[in-house]
């Protein structure tokens, strides 16, 4: 039998057990520390780029609508245009309304198309001067007030303007609660 | 040499162990047709994956081209009609059935110790599968859908102090346009089916680790201290492996499911598409889906006052109460022990009935469509009267008021009014308006009104 023999004296020291659990205890701190930087690295930009509708200013946009003339004094009538945020790939459903009513020669107004209550596209309906809308029944007087059903405030309106006998609306986001 | 293969891939992985291991684990005895919802609707998920992936080799997510390209998968594409009828129809299997298991697993108390995050996981599947069904709704890129957007966001900007920065998230912007879609289709087929996914595989590993609930028994409550071991004495007692003994009931129920929805998808295909996207055609009536239209109801039948209060809370109640059952852990599970689990499954079920039914009639939406009375219908020749009929339908009297089956169901019928009103009455309501009727007395002359109240003394 050959008796164990003493390890030279320059040879490295075996780690004792509080050298392992420190050394142990460094590598999973230093790990986790890698793993959160690159998980932020990646994180933060999907997070900012999701939330970042939240971040932009809300848009507003002159938009002609058709020249003064062609509105006849005391008619409201639907007019179409973009909305203030098309893109590119929008398409059709980059257009938006909104009922437009020529009060006098020089006076028009422009009253949103959504309707207080959810958003549903209210319709105008000129004999009994009414808007009504079709998906919870909400009714609007000719000003826009409300006349019955669950809308909590009467319609939205826009600003217009008449430029070089152009009528225009400054549209913008949707008017939503 | 396949066996060879098989046994060489299982010695490497240890999938085909663990596979078997799976399949032929032992669940109670006679746990009978009721326990095949959950694999039903998991094989409902499937369908609308394989059918999902199929269609989005063709739809287009964006704005402007994705009605087009459905058109193109509906009307062109081979099988695109019928795929499209698939995922449809798989969709309200999904909701139908999830639907059921989570009243069956509820009803025989199977959320009780040790299985109360089985409950959990399965109540995020369920509110996941709302979100999967809603967002695909919008998918159908038409009128329709872009409105139904806009009702979304608009209950979303009800929310306090977050309300706008919730809708403009969902909407992705200010407007409904091109980075919605491109939203609500990264929500549709990414996100919330990685997290079915994520779910339905915690789910299932929760089911192997407890097991499948034994059918509640009377008289045989659940006790922490001692389930487990009994509950593992009944599978060495009685257990029988899951295949072939339990599952086969799933395999046929499953097939069965698919079968329907396939011949509903030939039968009836799928929900046609709307008008274009065009968010300035004005003419629209949208509505919900069936799985939807109940709630839509609810939207239309609460009172204004509590509108808000519904749609913040009423939710928030819902996943507060999903999240609550699993605290009422031990005890009896047999619904003859809890009656009123009983109640509550059929409170749910009858409400839900009711504003559906409510839904699908929507008598408050004004009846554009009706059409001037005839002369069968105003049966006087007077001319005042018929003067009366003409503006009672091109005033709009006739939108929300029916005579004689004629007309609108949002206000009161007015077949027999002048047998409940005086003609001075009818002055006072028609000028002054009433309870969420409009005042007329702008917008119609005194002759006019006349004219309509001398129409109404006849309608007796």
């Amino acid at each position: 039998m050959v008796a164990p023999q003493p390890p030279p004296p320059d040879a490295p020291r075996p780690p004792d057990g509080a050298d392992v659990l420190k050394r142990r205890r460094f590598l999973s701190r230093i790990s986790l520390a890698l793993s959160t930087a690159a998980a932020a690295v990646v994180g933060v930009p999907v997070l900012g780029f999701l939330l970042s509708p939240l971040t932009r200013k809300p848009p507003n946009q002159w938009r002609p609508v058709g020249a003064a003339d062609a509105f006849k004094v005391g008619e409201t009538v639907s007019v179409k245009f973009e909305d203030a945020a098309a893109l590119p790939w929008s398409g059709v459903s980059a257009r938006t309304a909104a009922w437009l009513r020529r009060d006098d020669e020089n006076t028009f107004t422009a009253f949103a198309v959504n309707c207080t209550h959810l958003g549903c596209p209210v319709q105008w309906f000129a004999d009994p001067k009414l808007f009504l809308c079709p998906c919870h029944g909400g009714v609007y007087n000719a000003d826009g007030s409300v006349a019955g059903g669950p809308p909590p405030k009467p319609l939205g309106r826009y600003s217009v303007r008449v430029r070089g006998g152009q009528v225009e609306i400054l549209t913008g986001p949707i008017p939503l609660g | 040499m396949i066996k060879r293969l098989l046994s060489g891939l299982d010695d490497r992985t240890g999938l085909l162990t663990w596979f078997r291991q799976a399949l032929e684990h032992p669940v109670p005895p006679r746990t009978g047709w009721w326990y095949v919802f959950g694999s039903a609707t998991f094989l409902a998920f499937m369908l609308q994956v394989v059918t999902g992936i199929a269609l989005a080799t063709a739809y287009v997510p964006s704005a402007g081209d994705a009605y087009a390209s459905l058109k193109f998968i509906t009307e062109q594409a081979l099988m695109g009609r019928f795929l499209r009828g698939l995922h449809y129809f798989g969709a309200s299997a999904m909701v139908v059935l999830i639907g059921i298991h989570v009243a069956r697993v509820y009803l025989m108390g199977a959320f009780k110790f040790p299985r109360e995050l089985n409950w959990l996981s399965g109540a995020l599947l369920l509110l996941l599968t709302l979100a999967l069904a809603f967002t695909g709704q919008l998918l159908r890129w038409d009128q329709n859908a872009v409105w139904s957007v806009i009702v979304a966001a608009a209950q979303a900007g009800r929310l306090p102090v977050v309300g706008q920065d919730v809708a403009r998230f969902l909407l992705a912007g200010d407007t409904v346009g091109g980075a919605t879609l491109s939203r609500f289709f990264a929500f549709h087929v990414f996100f919330i089916p990685a997290l079915v996914f994520l779910l339905v595989g915690l789910h299932l590993a929760l089911v192997l680790r407890h097991g499948i609930s034994e059918r509640p028994q009377v008289g045989d409550p659940v006790d922490k201290a001692t389930y487990r071991a009994r509950y593992e004495a009944l599978l060495r007692r009685e257990g029988v492996p899951f295949w072939p003994d339990a599952a086969w009931r799933d395999v046929v129920f499953g097939a069965a499911m698919v079968a329907v929805v396939a011949l509903l998808a030939i039968t009836i295909g799928p929900p046609q598409l709307g008008q274009q996207p065009d968010p300035s055609i004005l003419k629209a009536d949208p509505r919900p889906d069936w799985y939807f239209l109940w709630y839509f109801a609810v939207l239309a039948l609460t009172p204004t006052h509590l509108e808000t209060a519904v749609i913040v809370l009423g939710p928030l109640i819902f996943g507060a109460i999903l999240l609550c059952v699993p605290f009422f852990n031990t005890g009896e599970r047999s619904v003859r022990r809890r009656p009123w689990a009983a109640i509550v499954v059929l409170l749910i079920v009858s409400v839900i009935g009711i504003f559906w039914l409510a839904g699908e009639r929507a008598p408050w939406s004004p009846d554009f469509a009706a059409k001037p009375l005839p002369a069968a219908v105003v049966r006087d020749t007077t001319p005042e009267v018929v003067e009366g009929a003409r503006l009672f339908y091109t005033k709009g009297c006739e939108f929300c008021h029916a005579i004689d089956g004629q007309g609108g169901a949002r206000g009161p019928d007015l077949s027999l009014v002048a047998t409940r009103m005086s003609p001075l009455e009818m002055v006072g309501r028609i000028t002054n308006g009433g309870p969420n009727m409009p005042a007329f007395a702008s917008t119609l002359t005194p002759a006019e009104i006349q004219a309509i109240v001398a129409f109404l003394a006849t309608r007796k």
